[in-house]
């Protein structure tokens, strides 16, 4: 096994990926998520990869969007403002079927908002990351030790379901430091391209060319292409929905939080069982597909829900959906790069449980 | 019988969807001589634009990818540092390649990438039904310039070669254009010297290639040959603006 390092966040992603057999970074500089890029441009030279710091983030996951059609396990990172500039590469690599990995560490907005962390990404990464039908799989990570493995996650479940993968962390778990168990380096880059036959790798005159692409001008056509993804969207929703359930099996409140504001909440949770409340947790680890079963199945049981988030209400929507309004479902939230300290949550979970 | 004239190997057997005397199909072909002159067809990955040639992926038989409105470059990029021994090029519009695209033109070409660009200047938007484009000459009437393109408001129209010239990195820029027979094989060899400079690694090149678009010229394409000698090749000389082997 290997040891255990003290590791940031950032860092962390960028180590499990090389891990993974990535050997292709492209990236563009922003706060707070550059110390992939500096630890990328640093690695990949030593192990004949390639770091690119590439001229815009537009042009970052075009790099992606060409590599990855080499078959090649190919990532970009970015945060907020970096992220929209990605918004039409996402939709072409959706678009074209494209596994890559896409890491948004996330920072207040709108605009050029701030710098400090956030989780407004929220609805633009779940909802539609890019123009037309598609999704890509979102993952939150809340430890540094969950940022290394859902790289590996994000690589797999991307090339098993042919789409775009998202890290979707907050600005703490970029910067954050904690002891990780990094991913054996077991992954040979090289024998990755050939488990997908659809890579544009030159024919050698050996086969009949292989086409990458988006545009269907015919309608039917295109909308077989839509059909086809949404199906597995649905399967991927079936088999991989992933969340954390903490002290829900007597739970009456439940609370919804992912990244930091789980751990905050993790903390106001433990001081409000002291005080009598049976109060859980579900955090859910896959934002798409959103694990919708297992709010349903909690509405069942708890009085009420709270979503405890970086941002104005955005998963709050979700649960409410996922449970289809059977329970109230409120919100202690903060914004702006602001983070709710575990009193405020706290306070917000003995709202709830009167 | 002997043959003395047939379509290149790397052409395959789809037809053309270009309109009646539109050079894209004459460029197509010079591309194609130059995959097959050089025995590349199995190690080429070709990016198609978004422009009049963005199903330029059915045309040719090697391995092909479509790019988003000019991020061609970065397409290529991406494919070229994944595959270094083999052979990439794009398939660029003057809207996909000196507007939308700019940036990635210019940032590829300063890095040296080792990729080839044919860059299809046809002085509009064709595939859109004939808007301006940034290489849409002075007072040239467009969809979008219904009264000439006017300097004072529209600006200048965009040397690409002359622009990229002025730069370290790029390996070979040459404008050609392909109204003529005599055109056609300069064009033919400035292509295949695109292609051969890729495969000895020497770096970037470009070769600019003055096209026509007789549907949105409104012209018949015989004018649209005359309109590139008398009013294109003017303010766009033709020639060799970069040959960093041979000291230009
Ligand atoms: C992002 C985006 N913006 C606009 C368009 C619409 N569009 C399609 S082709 C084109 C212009 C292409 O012109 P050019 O590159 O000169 O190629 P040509 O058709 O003349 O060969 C435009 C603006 C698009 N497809 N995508
Ligand atoms: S619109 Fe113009 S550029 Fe496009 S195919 Fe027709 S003639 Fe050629
Ligand atoms: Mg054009």
């Amino acid at each position: 096994m290997s040891e255990k390092v003290l590791m940031k966040g950032n860092e962390a992603i960028a180590e499990a990926a090389i891990r993974c057999g990535c050997r292709h970074y492209f990236g563009y500089p922003i706060t707070p998520q550059t110390e992939i890029a500096a630890y990328m441009s640093k690695r990949m030279p030593k192990i004949d990869g390639t770091f690119l710091q590439a001229e815009s983030e537009i042009a970052a996951i075009n790099m992606v969007y060409g590599c990855a059609a080499t078959g090649r396990r190919a990532m970009t990172s970015s945060s907020s403002p970096g992220i929209s500039l990605k918004a039409e590469g996402m939709s072409y690599l959706a678009g074209a079927d494209l596994p890559a990995l896409i890491v948004n560490v996330q920072r207040g907005g709108p605009g050029l908002g701030g710098i400090q962390p956030s989780q407004s990404d929220y609805f633009f990464m779940t909802r539609g990351p890019g123009h037309g039908d598609f999704h890509i799989i979102v993952l939150a990570p809340a430890t540094v030790q969950e940022m290394a493995d859902m790289t590996r996650l994000a690589f797999e479940l991307g090339e098993k379901y042919r789409m775009p993968a998202m890290l979707l962390a907050d600005g703490t778990m970029g910067q954050m430091m904690e002891p990780v168990v990094l991913p054996e380096d077991t992954v040979d880059p090289a024998t990755i391209p050939a488990t997908k036959p659809w890579a544009t790798t030159g024919t050698e005159m050996k086969r009949a060319h292989n086409i990458v692409n988006s545009l269907y001008l015919k309608p039917d056509e295109l909308e077989k292409t839509n059909y086809e993804r949404f199906a597995r969207y649905a399967k991927l929703e079936a088999e991989e929905c992933r969340w954390e359930e903490y002290l829900m099996d007597d739970a009456e409140v439940c609370v919804v939080s992912v990244g930091i504001t789980a751990r905050v909440a993790k903390n106001a949770i433990v001081a409000a069982r002291k005080e009598g409340i049976k109060v859980g947790m579900i955090r859910p680890i896959t934002l798409f597909p959103f694990p919708k079963a297992a709010l349903a199945k909690a509405a069942a049981k708890v009085k009420g829900f709270l979503t405890v988030e970086l941002n104005m209400g955005q998963m709050n929507e979700d649960v409410k959906l996922a449970i289809n309004c059977a329970k109230p479902v409120n919100m202690c939230n903060r914004v702006g790069g602001m983070i709710p300290s575990a009193d405020e949550v706290l306070a917000a979970i003995r709202k709830e449980a009167k | 019988m002997a043959i003395v004239f047939q379509k290149p190997k790397s052409l395959t057997d789809v037809p053309y969807h270009y309109c009646p005397g539109c050079t894209h199909g004459i460029v197509h072909r010079l591309v194609a001589e130059a995959i097959d002159a050089l025995g590349i067809e199995g190690k080429t990955i070709g990016i198609a634009p978004v422009g009049c040639s963005v199903m330029a992926y059915d045309y040719f038989k090697c391995d092909m990818i479509e790019a988003s409105h000019g991020r061609a470059p970065a397409v290529a990029t991406g494919v070229k540092r994944a595959l270094p021994d083999h052979v990439v090029f794009t398939y660029q519009g003057d809207g996909d390649l000196a507007s939308i695209g700019l940036c990635e033109t210019v940032s590829t070409a300063c890095r040296g990438e080792n990729v080839t660009i044919i860059f299809i200047n046809n002085a509009i938007y064709g595939m859109t039904g004939g808007q301006m484009a940034p290489t849409s000459l002075i007072g040239q009437v467009t969809q979008t310039s219904p009264y000439g393109r006017d300097p004072k408001t529209q600006g200048m129209p965009i040397r690409i070669c002359e622009l990229l010239a002025t730069l370290d990195a790029p390996a070979y820029l040459e404008r050609v254009a392909v109204n003529s027979v005599a055109h056609v094989r300069q064009a033919k060899k400035a292509i295949h010297k695109a292609f051969q400079n890729q495969v000895e690694g020497k770096g970037f090149s470009l070769v600019e290639v003055i096209s026509t678009c007789p549907t949105n010229w409104g012209l018949t394409p015989e004018k649209a040959c005359q309109f590139v000698e008398e009013k294109m090749i003017p303010f766009y000389p033709l020639g060799c603006f970069k040959d960093k082997e041979n000291g230009k």
